[in-house]
């Protein structure tokens, strides 16, 4: 035996003797996860979860989290003799005067742009394959609460530095809590310690940007992981893929090297960012001063689309009885945003009241064999995408010699027309994909050969698919709408009311589908050719 | 499909493909050459890690040179950045070359199992869960179970008055600034006060109430009192009596503070007498009392009454007649 076997074993004999490990340790190092570029998403998002937890504690060790009055005496020239807040004081300290921060301070923002960006991409996998279904509700649940909590937690991390930039995001997050019915001035005042900026804010913030909201991060991560792990991964579908089993690598050695490596990666690629591509300068911004402002203020680009809202509505105020309600934020600021996430939580129980689709899933949805969902997630992204480029209307008006007025009633008016439209495009975009997947099973794939036959005739050759494509593209499922009886047991007529009605009519719209060929149609077209 | 009839067969699963060996699986040679390329991957990571420290410690932090598109780059900070980047990177690039040429890469198949337990077991658990209740009562002694509930609530109640002393209640704060009768407007930065020949026409400057001796400027009374001057020709206002009563010799003061959502209303466009904010885009039109034209806000700026004092200088008549700033619930106009 080598030496290494033997420290080995020696290990996990003191392991197994205190924890009785070995059968469950054995177990799991040969967990079986199935493979796709897809799945790297949500990878993502945990490394660069990680590397937030690295670069940011690094930051701690320098940053002053105080809004305390100082004048700056560091290195940056510009700013020299003037008066500034600590934390932005020390954020310039960092920038300029403790090597490798300005580096740290690029990456930690890259990070958290990658992290947000990561999300989304992952909640849009989840979503267009269908893997929330059951029995996954739980964790896009848990997914949408780390989005919702991610947008708070990037929100907070870029007003800490306190420049004039951050000071004015926050001075809108303020006027939001202010706009809030009876109790909004008295929230502003608490969560400020006083009159709007104070000296509390940071401070606070910075509480719940290191230790509260990580701390939530970590825990809801955990058992978003946890279910995983437990549930098994989904899988596409595909020739042995069922929904009895998972077809993969082990997760020793394979997986772990290539989950470890592209960590790696992750981490490498987000260096490489901080050392080249500058984000965020703020000593270009100067010193927060409520009196003061720059030009094409922009909000990272997870806050855009609030910004975008906020800056189309119409400017309506209610006065009355001596009080005032600004509709004009509350709308786009907390109306809009809380129906739109409430919507996206509740989604996997919506699906599954119209389908009436009580299984569970394992098999994941190509997003054209599912139009109706693909269409509502299109028209989702469609909206959020308009109200983003409205949150940048000044800037495209200033880069594409538009009148700020123009880009913003296109997107007041393209706000309500685009989303539908982009529905009912995307529908009949799947059901086209649907058809071509059709011809391609029972015709073969186009080869762009053309032969011409004996009597002159040309034909195009078509080159049959393999039994494992024709699965692939035939194996869904295509069930049925939902039927409402038309009357009880009793006679009663429309036992379920206009819900049931409602139902129905959902359940058509999501059950549109153009018929996957069978092999008996393949049969019957075979024996029918000359 | 369950209701479809026998005549119609789906397309059969042919099963898992056979696995194919790839060329380090059958050729002693190739898997050598991987071994070496990824042992060149880590090597180059140990040598970027080398141009990291070396970086931090013999590059000095103030040299700059040029590169295209980068611009003026700070050697410092690039050559430990891409050390630490390349160092990272080439670990990754080799542990995934390993796994994909080395390691065994055979797909496996995993049963799933079903998550619903047998009905026997379900059955057991709810008649524990009865049983165990039962035992301690909880059905009978509903004394019991609604005081605890009483409790529970209302000891939520003691964390949420600790936080009552996160700050003072606004009272009448959000109403009032800084501004009295006679107050001087003075330059900010600078602290000088003004004449109104120190404004050409078509000239805009940030004011602020000048201190009272004794007293320091916070930055929130700056997010209160913030004030814009601007000078236009005195044909060129469209006002009532009362508010051109309020300027000056064709000089308007308005709140900067935006009615919308608080930012610094700071751009104005000297050719159309338009003040835009920033922020979300509010415009507002200076001849007519900085009326909304367009955007989401819903007041125009206040105006604040300006007149001259004995020695020349640029006063307020009278404070703000409304309160500056987004709006709340409490404020009555």
């Amino acid at each position: 035996m080598k030496k290494a076997e033997r420290i080995g074993g020696n290990v996990a004999s003191y392991v197994d003797d205190r924890t009785g490990a070995a059968k469950w340790l054995r177990k799991n190092l040969t967990k079986v996860f199935p493979d796709h570029w897809s799945f790297m998403l949500g990878e993502i998002v945990l490394y660069s979860f990680i590397i937030l937890l690295l670069s940011g504690t690094f930051l701690t060790f320098w940053f002053d989290p105080s809004q305390r009055e100082v004048v700056y005496e560091g290195s940056y020239e510009p700013l020299e003799n003037i008066k500034m807040s600590a934390a932005y004081a020390s954020t310039l300290h960092i920038s300029f005067d403790v090597r490798g921060g300005l580096l740290m301070r690029q990456i930690h923002h890259w990070a958290a742009l990658i992290f947000m960006a990561g999300m989304i991409a992952h909640l849009m996998r989840v979503f267009f394959t269908g893997a929330f279904r059951k029995p996954r509700e739980a964790n896009w649940l848990i997914g949408i609460g780390l989005v919702t909590l991610g947008i708070v937690e990037g929100f907070l991390g870029y007003s800490l530095p306190d420049d004039l930039l951050s000071g004015t995001g926050i001075r809108i997050a303020e006027a939001i809590i202010q706009a809030l019915p009876v109790v909004g001035s008295y929230l502003a005042f608490f969560a400020f310690g006083g009159a709007f900026p104070g000296e509390a804010f940071i401070p606070r913030i910075f509480t719940v940007h290191v230790l509260l909201l990580p701390g939530i991060f970590l825990a809801l991560i955990t058992i978003h992981l946890m279910l995983v792990w437990y549930q098994k991964h989904t899988q596409y579908p595909g020739p042995g893929r069922t929904e009895k089993n998972v077809v993969g690598y082990p997760l020793m050695p394979i997986y772990m090297a290539k989950a470890g490596g592209f960590f790696f990666i992750v981490f490498g690629v987000t260096a490489f960012l901080g050392a080249v591509a500058s984000i965020n300068p703020i000593w270009l911004y100067g010193p927060y001063n409520p009196g003061q402002i720059s030009a094409g203020s922009q909000p990272d680009f997870y806050m855009g689309w609030l910004d975008g809202l906020v800056r189309m509505a119409p400017p309506i105020e209610t006065h009355a009885f001596g009080h005032t309600i600004s509709w004009n934020i509350l709308i786009p600021g907390l109306i809009i945003p809380g129906i739109l996430f409430t919507l996206m939580a509740l989604y996997p129980f919506i699906e599954a009241w119209m389908t009436g689709d009580k299984r569970e899933h394992h098999l994941l949805e190509r997003p054209r064999n599912n139009p109706n969902r693909t269409a509502i997630g299109a028209m989702s992204l469609a909206f959020i995408l308009v109200v983003l480029i409205n949150g940048g209307n000044d800037i495209i008006a200033t880069h594409f010699a538009l009148t700020i007025n123009q880009i913003m009633w296109f997107t007041r008016i393209g706000v309500i027309v685009i989303p539908p439209l982009t529905f009912v495009i995307t529908k009949r975009i799947c059901l086209s994909l649907q058809r071509a997947d059709r011809e391609k099973v029972l015709h073969g794939r186009e080869t762009g050969r053309l032969v011409m036959l004996p009597h002159g005739e040309f034909i195009e050759v078509h080159e049959e698919l393999t039994p494992a494509q024709k699965f692939t593209l035939t194996q869904h499922e295509q069930p049925p709408a939902l039927e409402v009886p038309r009357e009880d047991a009793n006679g009663v007529l429309n036992p379920q009311g206009l819900k049931g009605k409602l139902r129905a009519r959902f359940s058509q719209a999501h059950v549109e589908q153009v018929p996957a060929p069978t092999e008996s149609e393949a049969k019957a077209l075979e024996s029918g050719h000359h | 499909m369950s209701n479809e009839s026998n005549e119609i067969a789906k397309f059969q699963d042919p099963g898992l493909p056979e696995h194919v060996h790839r060329k380090t699986d059958v050729d002693p040679k190739a898997a050598d050459r991987a071994e070496r390329q990824v042992a060149i991957l880590f090597i180059l990571s140990a040598l970027s890690t080398v141009l990291a420290i070396y970086s931090y410690i013999f590059i000095p932090d103030d040299k700059f040179f040029f590169l295209p598109i980068m611009g003026d780059t700070n050697a410092h900070q690039l050559f430990l950045g891409l050390g630490m980047a390349f160092a990272l990177l080439f670990i990754g690039l080799g542990l995934v070359h390993w796994a994909k040429t080395l390691m065994p890469d055979t797909e496996v198949i995993a049963e799933r199992h079903d998550f619903r337990s047998p009905d026997e077991d379900r059955e057991d658990f709810v008649r524990t869960v009865k049983e165990q209740a039962a035992a301690a009562g909880l059905g009978r002694r509903s004394l019991i179970k609604r005081t605890l509930g009483l409790a529970l609530g209302v000891s939520a109640l003691t964390p949420l008055v600790l936080l009552r002393d996160l700050g003072p209640l606004p009272k009448k704060k959000l109403e009032k600034t800084s501004w009295k009768a006679g107050t001087r407007l003075v330059t900010d930065p600078g602290d000088r006060p003004i004449r109104p020949e120190d404004l050409e026409v078509g000239a805009v400057a940030q004011v602020l109430p000048e201190l009272v001796p004794g007293k320091v400027r916070h930055l929130s009374d700056i997010a209160k009192d913030a004030v814009l001057l601007i000078r236009l020709r005195p044909n060129e206002f469209q006002l009532n009596a009362e508010r051109l009563s309020w300027t000056h010799d064709g000089i308007i003061a308005f709140s900067k503070i935006c009615s919308h959502m608080g930012c610094a209303v700071a751009l104005y466009e000297q050719q159309t007498k338009h003040l835009l904010c920033p922020c979300h885009q509010s415009t507002f039109d200076v001849t007519r009392a900085a009326k909304v034209i367009f955007g989401p806000a819903a007041r125009p700026l206040p105006q604040l009454a300006i007149t001259v004092d004995a020695d020349g200088f640029l006063v307020a008549q009278q404070p703000f007649n409304e309160p500056v700033g987004p709006s709340y619930w409490e404020r009555s106009s």
